[in-house]
Order: structure tokens, then sequence, then C-alpha cells
């Protein structure tokens, strides 16, 4: 053959599997979804808590109460109720929040960006710092340098957020007054730009708001870099055990002795490898964060996805704890088709 | 969720602030003043909803409501839209002249238009709060008849009967009672809902600040309303969101809040070594009780009743878990309110409570589940009483749960035994009475539901007695039935009533003119000030 026909046919069969990806894309996007509203609506009327109360207060008349009951179709058998959520789902409409009174999704849009904005960040801290020191603990494996990483990640696995968060808090804030506190912005630059993204960081600097950008970057290096801290824990931990098994190889063997540098044996054929495995774990671990880290966004008193679902629960706020499933689900099985893309990328055997 | 040890906590944090903080101070803009608060219960701006603390709290300073009370004392009723008032001899036709010169934030004069359409809007909308106003005999169908305008300037209101002057009145103070600017929540009208749906959100009102802006679950922005008659000194005043009490502190501490408005009493006593911050309390119209179902036949017996108000530490639970926050309290009216008692009879009296128990044929105890809602201070409550009532042999099973989840059972009269607290809705003693003395029906799909009904508890002759006080004209002898029905109460009612509310913030030493009320809508920041 030659190399034209090689590259037609590869760019044939390119297509087809693009094609085939997005049906199945589709596919188990659709009944990913359908589960997990099925088992998301069934727990949230199964809960013992009654809905109404959390839009009419304790106080509400009798008679008050039985009409918002009967607005909200909770008199309606438990199938029918799922029925009717299905179908105007299905047409977009998620309904309202009660506790906001916007609608669902109106509400994930303000608050998602701003998850997403501490997530994406956290990740990338973890992918830099972590993946170098997992490498280097498998190669240096016993060593000191193996020690420090191990220690580090039991650490970042085995304290409490939590308490991390608030310690930060005391020390770079409230002690050092190196970063600036709870919160995405001072009061002083929230009225300064128009939200656009929803990302903070984004919207001020493009409207060219250096100060509010500034003081944005202030308020998001701690959050970030205590979730980034937790994401490097787990992969600094798993590069580690990837890299082993790599390492451990006869093609690592035959490079050596071609006479490759250890540099390249490492970094070039070793990692390389080790990648494809990595990239389900920075995924999850990424989606993991996209769930909103609910502690630290109470700490850092951030208005992200995390708070919003767990005061909606905590409220029986059932329309938006959907919504918010909705999202994380969505989220969940985009990051895993984009894992699965990356594999073909990184490992010719799976093309 | 992971939850750490609280003492570990308070270990590290005792050592991480015992050294000074650093000289790098934020701080706050002069002309602004920044709480921070939990402000998640907000679901709604428009007075004729407004029925949660935070709320109405905003909507105290932001709309004017036809008569007001000081909140020093109570008993000095005054009008606020209303100038003046005057009361038909057969009392059923109260007759408010409306103040002239006054204008909404929107530059729209306001009239007695404008009164009658939120009194009317109300009644129509028939939200939550609407029963406050409804009490009068007012429904959908007769409210246009009822409150009508008389002049430009004159509202009359017919009642269905001659109810006590003051409880008109009173419940003429609270927030459902607002005026709305007609004009502007017509303008914004959808499908004949008065502005209903826009008002949620947004601002028609006279008061002293105006609402700029409402994120739920972030921000509440209030600023100087320049058309209002009372001048505020700060341009503008902010809540945000802080679930978190640690984090309230961190930045009260810091200079980022101005004032921190949900600290546990550990956090008080730190802070208040701050030289850099004062503490500040109110007495609160709140009162905390355990609920005991009737439906339990062993709580249904009146020893029984009795000897468990004999089997709690009341001081104890003052002084420590609720220190700063609560002091001892037994009848179910506040300390404030008309005819209040506060003699407190009951102590901690385990000899006494054990022959109690004896005589209801129980000497050896019993047991018992307790539905407590897992915050620190509810559970810090529910564990002392678990000790005392373990000394005459009554075991209690601590069943802990989300406040929204305990409260679902409590409605159902699924409970044991419940601790709940109760503020009052106005202040007039009827609103207590109402729920703690009365009950007209006690079969489980009674239309009402007062506390009453939910503890299974039939006052009796009670009920007749709350309905007389209610129409009762002499304010001293309506003072003395309300003594009467609180001692009724106290003796064999189904609730140990154990402590009242105090509300506290800490604020930074520069502010000042902050008013904590006896309700949430009369926490004022109209005359606060930073110097």
């Amino acid at each position: 053959m030659t190399g034209a026909t090689l590259t037609q046919s590869g760019g044939h069969h390119a297509l087809r599997f693009f094609l085939l990806r997005t049906l199945q894309f589709i596919a188990v996007l659709a009944t990913t979804l359908l589960g997990l509203v099925a088992v998301t609506f069934f727990i949230g009327r199964i809960v013992p808590i009654d809905p109404v109360i959390a839009i009419v207060g304790d106080r509400a008349p009798p008679h008050v109460y039985a009409r918002v009951r009967q607005e909200l179709g909770l008199d309606l058998p438990m199938i029918q109720q799922f029925w009717i959520y299905l179908k105007k789902a299905i047409s977009g409409d998620f309904g309202n929040s009660v506790l906001t009174t916007n609608p669902v999704m109106t509400d994930i849009i303000n608050v998602f960006p701003a998850t997403l904005e501490l997530a994406t960040l956290g990740t990338i801290i973890g992918c830099l710092v972590g993946i170098p020191l997992g490498v280097l603990a498998a190669v240096k494996r016993g060593s000191l340098v193996d020690q420090f990483v191990r220690v580090l990640g039991l650490v970042g696995y085995s304290v409490p957020i939590f308490w991390l968060g608030l310690m930060a808090l005391l020390l770079f804030y409230a002690k050092l007054g190196w970063v600036e506190g709870p919160g995405r912005l001072d009061v002083t630059y929230s009225y300064m730009y128009t939200p656009v993204t929803g990302i903070v960081l984004i919207d001020t600097l493009m409207q060219g708001q250096m100060d509010a950008f500034w003081n944005a970057v202030s308020h998001i290096i701690l959050p970030t870099c205590l979730l980034g801290y937790f994401s490097l824990a787990y992969i600094s931990r798993m590069t580690r055990s990837f890299m082993l098994n790599e390492l451990a190889q006869e093609y690592v063997i035959a490079a050596r002795v071609k006479g490759l540098s250890e540099i390249k044996v490492i970094w070039r054929h070793a990692l390389r490898n080790a990648a494809v495995p990595l990239v389900t774990v920075i995924a999850l671990s990424y989606a993991h964060l996209l769930e909103g880290s609910v502690l630290t966004e109470t700490i850092f008193a951030w208005p992200g996805l995390g708070q919003y679902i767990t005061n909606s629960l905590q409220n029986a706020d059932m329309n938006a704890v959907l919504g918010g499933t909705l999202v994380i689900g969505t989220a969940f099985v985009i990051l895993n088709l984009l894992s699965d893309l990356l594999y073909r990328l990184l490992d010719p055997r799976t093309r | 969720m992971k939850k750490l040890p609280k003492f570990f906590l308070s270990a590290a944090f005792a050592a991480t602030m015992a050294t000074s903080f650093s000289a790098v101070m934020a701080a706050t803009p002069p002309d602004t003043l920044v709480q921070a608060w939990q402000i998640d219960d907000i679901t709604s701006l428009d007075p004729a909803e407004i029925f949660e603390f935070s709320n109405s709290e905003i909507a105290g300073n932001t709309y004017e409501r036809l008569i007001n009370y000081d909140p020093k004392d109570v008993s000095k009723i005054y009008g606020e839209v209303a100038e003046s008032w005057t009361v038909s001899p057969d009392g059923k036709t109260f007759t408010f002249k409306i103040r002239q010169g006054k204008k909404f934030a929107s530059g729209n004069p306001l009239t007695a238009e404008d009164v009658v359409f939120s009194f009317q809007r109300a009644i129509l909308l028939d939200k939550s709060p609407a029963f406050i106003l409804g009490q009068f005999g007012l429904s959908k169908d007769n409210v246009k008849d009822k409150i009508k305008q008389s002049g430009p300037f004159e509202v009359t209101m017919e009642l269905d009967k001659a109810y006590a002057p003051t409880f008109v009145l009173y419940c003429m103070t609270s927030t459902v009672a607002s005026v709305v600017d007609k004009k502007l929540a017509l303008q914004n009208e959808k499908d004949g809902d008065f502005g209903y749906n826009w008002l949620k959100t947004h601002y028609a009102g006279s008061g002293p600040f105006a609402i700029r802006d409402w994120k739920a679950n972030e921000v509440v922005v209030l600023e100087r309303n320049p058309n209002s008659d009372k001048k505020t000194p700060l341009a503008r005043v902010i809540y945000r969101h802080i679930k978190e009490t640690a984090t309230q502190r961190l930045l009260l501490e810091k200079g980022d809040v101005d004032i921190a408005r949900n600290l546990n009493p550990q956090e008080l006593e730190a802070v208040a070594k701050n030289p850099d911050i004062k503490i500040q309390n109110g007495p609160k119209g709140t009162v905390y009780y355990l609920g005991l179902n009737q439906k339990n036949p062993n709580l249904a017996k009146p020893e029984v009743r009795q000897a468990l108000k004999w089997l709690v530490d009341y001081s104890a639970i003052a002084d420590t878990i609720m220190k700063n926050k609560g002091e001892v309290h037994q009848a179910f009216l506040p300390k404030g309110f008309l005819g209040a008692i506060n003699d407190n009879p009951y102590k901690l009296d385990v000899a006494k409570a054990k022959e109690l128990l004896a005589k209801a044929g129980l000497k050896d105890g019993f047991s018992v589940t307790m539905d407590t809602r897992s915050t620190p201070e509810i559970t810090g409550i529910a564990q002392a009483i678990q000790t005392t009532f373990a000394q005459a042999g009554v075991k209690v099973e601590i069943i802990p749960g989300d406040s929204k989840q305990t409260l679902t059972k409590y409605r159902a009269r699924q409970h044991d035994i419940y601790i709940g607290n109760w503020g009052a809705d106005y202040q007039d003693p009827n609103t207590n009475a109402d729920t703690f003395a009365a009950n007209d029906d006690n079969s489980d799909n009674a239309k009402a539901k007062p506390l009453a009904w939910r503890n299974a508890w039939d006052p009796g002759p009670l009920t007749a007695k709350t309905r007389a006080a209610v129409l009762e004209r002499d304010a001293e002898k309506r003072a003395d039935m309300y003594r009467d029905l609180q001692k009724a109460v106290l003796e064999d009612g189904p609730y140990v009533t154990f402590l009242q509310q105090i509300e506290v913030i800490a604020t930074r030493k520069n502010v000042d003119g902050v008013v904590i009320g006896p309700s949430f809508d009369m926490n004022s920041v109209i005359q606060a000030k930073k110097n």
C-alpha cells in the first residue's frame, strides 16, 4: 500500500470512529441521565422532609399549606409526578427552585462557574505538581524523596479539608495577610464588572478591571491550592504506581540498552505509557472536584454548586437537587468521553 | 461529610489565635456597613410573603409599616405611615389618617391608595403571613369592602368583632402591613398577580434604605433611599451570606466585615477579648420549649408532665450551652409582652420529680425518644436534658435529624418529645396564647394546627379563655387574663418551656447605632454609623 491510501483509510476510520463515538455518547448520556433522574427523584420523594414547609414556612395557615402542596403536585401518585417532571425536563423546563425562586437552570448557571473555576485551577495544580512528584517517587523508589511524597499524599488523604482550610485561612489570611479571605471578591470590586461567563477571573480580565482581577486572584489562591493539594495527593500516588509498573517493563530495559539518556527513558518513554491510565485518574479527580467540594465552598464562602445542592437537599428543594444532579451527571459522562478520546490519542493500540 | 471532634478544632484555634493578628488590616469602606450572616432562609422580598428571619429584618429597614413601636419599649406604639387613628365607639371600625408628603424610593408619592392596595393585596395573595391581617374577619371575598379609602389621605378598616385595640394595632406593626408602591407594583403586574412575581426579587418601598440587589445565598445590598424623610448616616449596608461561623469570626477579626451575626457561645467569648470588637445583645420574643406529645400514654399523665418540669437544670442550660444567647424563662409569653410572667417557678428537683413519677405509677421511670435538630446548640441542650431526666429514671433516646426533617415529624404528631423554639409572629400576646393555650379541634384532620394540636393536647376551657382575651378592651383586665392562661399552662400544659432567646451580635468597635429589637423585623441599621 502506498502512504497516501494509508492516510485515507486512516481518515475514514477516524471519521467512522468519531460518528460511532458520538452516537454511543448520546446513548450513554441519555441512559445515565434517565437513571440519575429516576433514582434522585424517588429518593427525594421518600426523604422524610416536607418540601412544602420550605416554601410556606412553619407558620402558614392550613389552607395556604394545602394550596401549595397541590401546586407542587405532591398530592398526585408518585409515578404521575415523575412523568410530569420528565415531560417538562425533556422540553428544557427543570422547574423552579423553591429556595431562590429562580428557574433551576438559571441558578445553576449562576453557581456552576464558581465551582468550575475552582475545580479547573485545582486540577491544573494537582497535575502540574502531582505528576512530576509521582514520577520522582517512582524513579527514586525507597529514597527520601519517595518517603516525602508518600507522607505528602497521606496527609492530603487523611486530614479533613475542613480543618486544613480553616488553618490555611488563619495563617495566610488572618495572620500573615498574604491573601484575601473568604468570598470571591471584595465588596468594593463586586460591582465593578458585568458578569458574562460567570468566571470572575475571566470576566474581570476581559473587561480590563485589573484591580478587581488581582483581587479575585488573591481570593482564589487559597481554595484552589487546597483543592490542588487534595487532587495532587491522589494523582501523585497513582502516577507513582503506574510509573513503577512501566519502569519494570522490558521496553524500558531495551531503551536503556540502546543507550538513551535516563531523562528520555523516564519522561518520554515510561511516562508516555503511564499517561494512558493516568488520564482516567485525572478525569475522575476533576469530575470529583466539579461535584463541588461542599466543605471548601462552605469555609471559603464560595457560592458554588456543592453548597447549592447541599442547601437544597436540606430543604427538600427537589427541583434544585435534580437539576444539580443532572449537571454533575452530564459532566461525568463528558469527561469520560474526553478521556476515552485521549486514550486513543495516547495509546496507538486502541486505534 | 467529614467532621472533626470539636475539642480538636477549638484547641487548634486557641493555639493559633493566641498570637496577635498582623498589622495588615483590611477595612470596609467608611460609608458601608458589611455584615456576615446566614441568609439562606430568604425566599422572597415581597412584604406580603416575607415570614423568615433574614427577610423580615431586611423589610424592617426598607419598608414602612402603618404603625410601629419603640424597640426599647414595646408598649409605646406610634404611627409610621399613619399620622393618627381613631376607633369607632362600637370598636369595629378603625380610621387611619395617612401622613402627607411621604415618597417612595421610586419618587411616587405615598397616599391612602397605596395603603389600601397593600392591605388588599396581602389578603388577596394569601401567602403565609396573610392570616395576621385576616384574623379580623378579612377574606378574599370581603376585603375590598372592609378596607377602603375614605379620602386622599384616609383609610378605614372594618372588623368583624370589637377586638382589643392594641391587638389590632400590633398586627399593623408586622411586616405584612408594610406599605407597597402601588404604581410601581402594578407596572410590573403579570396575570393579575399584583406584581407579586416581580416583587419577590425587587423593591417597591418607602423605607430609609432601598434594596438594590439580592443574590440568593450570596448577598443582599441596601442603599440609602434619597426620597426617605429619615436620613441614614450610612450610604450602604451589605449582608454577606457566610454559612460557616468560624469564617464569620475570621472576617470580623480581620476587619473584612463590620458585624458577625451567628457566632456560637465559644466564639463570642473569644472575640470579646479582642479590643477591636464589642458584643451587643437584646432579648428576642422567641422561647425554647420541649413539646410533650400527649399521644404517648406516659407523657399524657399530668404527674409526668409536672415531673419533667422539675427535671430540667434550667440555669445550667442558660449559663453554659446557651451562655450569652438565652436566659431562663418558663412562661409561654416572652418577657416584654403584655401580661408576661417571669417568676420561673421550676428548678431541678429530682426528689420531687421522683415523687410525682411514683404517683403516676412510674416509680422506675420510663423510656422515651426526643427528636433533636443536629445543631450544636440543640444537641447540647438535648444532652443536658437527657442527663437530668436520667436521674429520675427517665431514659431519653435522642433521635438526631435535620431541622426540616424533625419539623416534618413534629407537624405530623409523630414525636414523643420535640425540642422546639417559637418566635412571636407579632407583638401582641395573642400570638403565643393562640398557639400554646388554644386548640379548637384535637382530631387528626383538624383545620387549624397550633402547637397545642401538634402535641395532641386539648386545653379544655383555656381555648375559650384565649378567644375571650383577644376581645377584652380593658388593657389591665386583658393582661390579667394572659397571666391566668400562662399559669394554667405552666402548671398543666404539655410544654417544658425553659429559655428565652437573646440575640447577640459581635461588631467592630467603630460601629454604633445598630439596634437589636425584640423581633427580627425590629433589628435596625437605620441609625447605624461608623466612627
